[in-house]
């Protein structure tokens, strides 16, 4: 059969063939200016945001995927799930961070790599980050938790008890973050546990004791979304079980809230970086990690849009002091006496941690059942 | 005689099969499965042990948020049937077919919003400093506590499956035969009485079949109970999600899903059974 061609010698197909190049090329060369290399992050939200991200995005061509979770189970499960490499950046709190290595979801660390000199000593081995002399993760930022308060409602001074949760003026308006371990842990230091997690079985049912006579104060069991309405409307007076992650974005925005450590010392929670197993872009991931525990880099964590925290890169603290020192001031990042580092060293703060004891399920049965009560 | 299998009947009957057993069957047998393997140290495996089933059926918190959810949904679905029924009645017997299509299409329109912005907007109206506290106030009434409790999470219901269960009855009750009604009317039998001798039962299957869905939305529901409710008290959605905080205990929230299926066929199988009882085909 002869082709049929057209009076310019075109044949159909090669004019289809031309006509379809010349409508891709505009994308083609599109992509060849942006290909950017994805980077895949796996981090509480707000970690991959455009106020965390945009800058490292712009010099180094890269675009992070994130994946968000709510809670280290949560994240446990989609690395689980995932087939090795899935995530190149792994964000963890520290209590996971021992079970990510356990199961050998994350790759070792040089600690040459990064300027761990800066970093506060107490941070420098950090727990957690370390197993048998070698580093698997990186804490980037931490806080306390407290007593949150409603300002209107209560003094400082009145806030800076745990027993104030008792008190007749705020029955049913005492809330709690709905995760055992904060809330539980918060109740064993008022319960006198100098190691609050780390409790015989002699103080674990004084824990739960105590825990159940604060049942009639609560107002209610809130999660994330639900903790920040319940106290930016001023459902609840006062929160169980949170501190300036929360109350600090809520201040920003005008309400009136705020977090104290009382005075039987609060927690600490941290949140550290890893870099996935099987990672194929690792070195990237490596670089991401220098950036964001850099000064520079410390300095933009301390004022994520999504949640404030504390930083451990002692130059990190004087970037901010010079950027942003109101911020610096509310967060306790100053020079003066009382700061963060002077609150962990005075003793004040604990860990937040799994029990030692007891097994989690048993701190989690008896979480359900306090809130059945 | 039985009609041999044509293509034609297949055509249309096998995605829909095929889609059952890839998306409800085979996840259900998942499920199952699921419910008997153990977990350590956050890591899940496959096993056969009844450990699970024992742990969850032997805490008494268990079957407390059993009860609760079971007596909430059933509140729920009585509730709902009862105040929708008078507008699904108005909508039916007393609108113009103009009206009535626009009384439908407004039942609709709440559907076009994600139920969890329209739960979140009653936080609004419900607390302590909310626009019905603030009216309460002008006329010296005064706060109440409505956020957080039991009543709450019972408007969260309504505003879940009310405008479903007004849809489901209405549709019953336009198809209702007329002259049924005109016969008890020329029989002398009273506006009241003619409901409740010849509207509720000619119309029992599509009112039964309305709370049905009502009981079904309400039992698994976790929006309103948390939201609303302010987590209390447990529910058996806010148990399962409580179960998976504590190092993957996703076996453990397997036999809780299991057990709220369990229920919903047995309640679903007996309000069908009780909405066609006496029915011939």
């Amino acid at each position: 059969m002869a082709t049929m061609s057209s009076p310019l010698g075109l044949t159909r197909r090669s004019l289809l063939a031309t006509g379809a190049a010349a409508l891709a090329t505009p994308m083609l060369s599109r992509r060849a200016f942006a290909q950017a290399t994805e980077l895949t992050m796996l981090a509480w939200y707000g970690h991959a945001e455009p106020d965390m991200v945009a800058e490292f995005e712009a010099e180094n061509n890269v675009k992070f995927i994130p994946k968000y979770y709510t809670g280290g189970d949560n994240m446990l499960g989609l690395i689980s799930q995932s087939p090795p490499g899935t995530f190149d950046v792994i964000l963890s709190d520290a209590e996971y961070v021992q079970a990510l290595n356990a199961a050998g979801y994350v790759e070792e660390l040089d600690p040459a790599d990064y300027a761990l000199d800066e970093y506060f000593p107490e941070f420098q081995q950090f727990p957690g980050n370390w197993a048998d002399g070698k580093l698997f993760s990186l804490v980037t930022r931490f806080g306390f938790l407290g007593v949150a308060y409603n300002t209107d409602a209560l003094t400082e001074a009145e806030a800076a008890n745990y027993n104030v949760f008792w008190d007749p003026k705020l029955t049913g308006k005492v809330g709690h973050f709905d995760w055992h371990l904060p809330n539980l842990g918060q109740l064993s230091l008022l319960s006198g546990n100098a190691a609050p997690y780390d409790i015989d079985e002699a103080a674990w049912a004084a824990v739960q004791e105590k825990t159940m006579s604060l049942r009639s104060q609560i107002g209610g069991f809130f999660d994330y979304g639900g903790t920040f309405s319940s106290l930016n409307d001023g459902q609840m007076l006062a929160f169980c079980g949170i501190g300036d992650w929360i109350t600090g974005v809520l201040e920003k925005s005008g309400a009136k809230v705020k977090s104290v450590i009382p005075e039987q010392g609060g927690l600490q929670w941290s949140e550290c970086f890893s870099i996935g197993k099987g990672s194929a872009k690792a070195d990237l991931a490596k670089k991401w990690i220098q950036y964001i525990t850099s000064a520079k880099g410390q300095a933009k964590s301390a004022q994520m849009a999504a949640y404030p925290a504390i930083v451990p890169n002692a130059k990190g603290w004087e970037v901010l002091q010079a950027e942003n020192p109101d911020e610096a001031k509310r967060q306790g990042m100053t020079k003066d006496a009382g700061n963060a580092m002077d609150l962990i060293r005075s003793g004040r703060i604990q860990y937040r941690q799994w029990p030692i004891q007891q097994d989690l399920e048993t701190w989690n049965d008896f979480w359900s059942e306090y809130k059945g009560a | 005689m039985r009609r041999p299998i044509s293509l034609y009947g297949l055509t249309f009957s096998l995605p829909l099969l095929v889609w059952q057993v890839l998306f409800f069957v085979f996840p259900l047998l998942f499920l199952v499965a699921l419910s008997f393997w153990t977990v350590k140290n956050f890591v899940m495996s496959p096993d056969f042990d009844t450990v699970n089933w024992t742990t969850m059926y032997g805490r008494a918190v268990f079957w407390q948020a059993y009860g609760t959810t079971l007596a909430m949904a059933a509140v729920a679905a009585i509730l709902t049937s009862v105040l929708a029924f008078p507008a699904a009645y108005a909508i039916a017997f007393k609108l113009s077919d103009t009206a009535r299509r626009w009384a439908v299409f407004l039942m609709v329109i709440p559907f076009f919003t994600s139920y969890l912005v329209r739960v979140y907007s009653w936080q609004i109206f419900l607390s302590d400093n909310g626009i019905i506290n603030v009216i309460l106030g002008w006329i010296g009434l005064g706060p109440y506590q409505m956020l957080n409790t039991v009543g709450a999470t019972m408007v969260g219901y309504l505003t879940l499956a009310f405008p479903l269960v007004v849809l489901l009855q209405l549709f019953s009750l336009v198809f209702i035969d007329r002259t049924l009604i005109e016969a008890a009317h020329n029989l002398r039998c009273g506006r009241l009485r003619t409901v409740f001798a010849v509207v509720i039962p000619s119309a029992r299957t599509g009112l039964v079949i309305a709370g049905l869905f009502c009981f079904i939305l309400s039992f698994g529901d976790f929006v309103s109970p948390v939201y609303l409710g302010g987590g209390e008290p447990t529910t058996l959605s806010i148990l399962i999600t409580d179960t998976t905080k504590s190092g993957q205990q996703w076996p453990r929230a397997a036999v809780i899903a299991l057990t709220m299926i369990g229920t919903l066929m047995i309640v679903a199988f007996a309000a069908v059974k009780f909405a066609y009882k006496g029915k011939t085909k």
